[in-house]
């Protein structure tokens, strides 16, 4: 009995969660949003640049963006934050001084947009081409007619697999440790990890390991939600009212969705 | 009908394609097409599946550029011009409607008003208004696409490029993926545009249709226009074998 108890005190410590708690949300919920915030909407500009490369007609745009992604999506996440953050470090220096912060978001940014440019791409490429011949037919140039029709469409078939990236995101923003923060850049992971390693005690890194939960779990259910949304139609669908018109649903609201293209967990 | 009939026949012009070729690697789709369609007048072009009468059509508003030959608008050569301004002036209608999916009827239809012709959004919304209510669809502005049966997607279809003021309308089996009892609605519609005065190309199965409306048919088979003349002729003293033979399998 003994020893599970202590099992028990070892993970379930409150006193020690209790003790970590204040610095945590403070601290470490604040940092972890504002680099997965900031990460995601980046990665998220990168990602839609990089579809758009991906499948422009010059190879010179197709390539550099086929071998971006090859790079970015094949190095280890922990691998990357380090070249970047340490390789880039003189570079950012003459920028942002002395702090390894920004880098390390630009390289979860850079992480982030290969997986979301694959998933665009495969929104995009998954619209029906008669999409763009139908606006090319009013008038539309190329590129108006991909802002305006086709990546509209091609987005809102991929919005799971978006989210499921950001969820992938907001763990591996737990890797940007590696950079040396200071005390107040420190994000859930560094705080859990920090009181765990000065107590001998996991307590506060599960509590780490609740916040985490607390951002995915709901976004996985967002996930979801959307899905099924964007299976069924809009909740407000009319009901057609001339009988001599039997309903076509034809424009393409039965599209299966393209998984998502993360990784394996680590 | 009267305000379509007033527009279109205000707008439109004359048409003539002429010695049109086009191929796809070794595969010679259009070899010598010609089609010629006074202001105003409606064409029916007839023909197998695989004789190239959607790739023709595809040719005039250049969502295909030609090899060889040329397009006149009015007398004008259409292929020096930027085809996004060509397009604007000439309105297609394809057989799978190809609405935007992800935008209400009505903004199918402001869609290009707002974002081309510069119009405000009421403007446009007057315009697309004014649009459905001539196709009958009104009370569906606010729908999606896929609410609508094919019938009505269609007409929407036909709104969205009449709303552009077009010179010249084309359709390309506009009525090939309908439902056989929605079928008849759409090519009302698309003879009362006729009847306004719309120069009109028409790819279509419908012989019925063709009979009717059209002021020329013309036969198309590999690549060539083979045969054309009014209705009359053609459906009835026919002199080419292989329109003969297509007509004995077709009514």
């Amino acid at each position: 009995m003994d020893s599970l108890s202590t099992l028990w005190s070892t993970f379930f410590d409150w006193s020690a969660m209790r003790q970590a708690l204040p610095e945590m949300v403070t601290v470490g919920l604040r940092n972890t949003l504002v680099l997965s915030i900031s990460a995601a909407l980046l990665g998220s500009v990168l990602g839609m640049l990089l579809a758009v490369a991906g499948l422009a007609r010059t190879r010179w745009l197709r390539w550099p963006a086929r071998v971006y992604t090859d790079v970015f999506r094949g190095l280890p996440a922990a691998a990357t934050i380090l070249l970047i953050g340490v390789g880039l470090a003189p570079a950012g220096m003459e920028i942002w001084g002395p702090n390894p912060y920004p880098l390390g978001i630009l390289a979860l940014s850079l992480i982030a947009s290969a997986y979301i440019g694959e998933i665009f791409r495969s929104g995009i490429q998954s619209v029906e081409a008669a999409q763009m011949e139908g606006a090319r037919a009013l008038g539309f140039s190329w590129a108006e007619a991909m802002r305006l029709v086709i990546i509209p469409q091609g987005v809102r078939r991929v919005l799971p697999a978006w989210v499921n990236q950001l969820i992938a995101l907001i763990k591996d923003s737990s890797l940007v440790y590696f950079l040396g923060l200071l005390a107040s850049q420190r994000e859930l992971f560094r705080i859990g990890q920090d009181y765990a390693a000065n107590t001998g005690n996991q307590s506060a890194l599960l509590l780490a390991g609740l916040f985490y939960l607390s951002l995915t779990i709901p976004l996985t259910h967002i996930v979801n939600w959307i899905d099924r949304r964007l299976r069924q139609g809009r909740p407000a669908a009319e009901p057609d009212d001339e009988e001599d018109e039997s309903g076509l649903a034809l424009a393409g609201t039965a599209t299966t969705l393209p998984g998502t293209m993360r990784k394996d967990p680590a | 009908m009267t305000s379509t009939s007033t527009t279109a026949a205000a707008t439109s012009v004359s048409l003539s394609v002429r010695d049109v070729h086009l191929a796809f690697g070794k595969h010679r789709v259009l070899r010598g097409a010609n089609l010629e369609v006074p202001q105003g007048g409606t064409a029916c072009v007839i023909g197998p599946s695989g004789s190239g009468k959607s790739t023709l059509l595809r040719t005039i508003n250049r969502l295909i550029e030609p090899d060889r030959g040329d397009v006149l608008l009015g007398g004008r050569s259409v292929l020096r011009d930027n085809p996004d301004a060509l397009r604007q002036r000439i309105g297609m209608v394809f057989q799978q409607f190809n609405l935007f999916p992800h935008m209400t009827v009505l903004r199918n239809i402001t869609l290009a008003l707002r974002r081309i012709k510069r119009l405000s959004d009421e403007e446009a919304a007057q315009v697309a208004r004014t649009q459905l209510e001539l196709v009958g669809l009104a009370h569906k502005a606010d729908a999606r696409p896929a609410h609508l049966s094919g019938g009505q997607q269609q007409r929407v279809a036909i709104a969205r490029a009449l709303a552009l003021q077009p010179q010249v309308m084309l359709f390309d089996e506009a009525t090939s993926a309908l439902d056989p009892e929605l079928v008849k609605g759409v090519l009302a519609l698309m003879a009362e545009l006729s009847a306004g005065g719309m120069t009109m190309v028409v790819v279509t199965h419908e012989m019925g249709f063709a009979r009717e409306v059209a002021d020329t048919v013309a036969f198309m088979d590999h690549g060539v226009v083979v045969e054309s003349g009014p209705p009359a002729a053609i459906f009835e003293h026919p002199e080419h074998p292989r329109l003969r033979r297509f007509l004995s399998q077709v009514l």
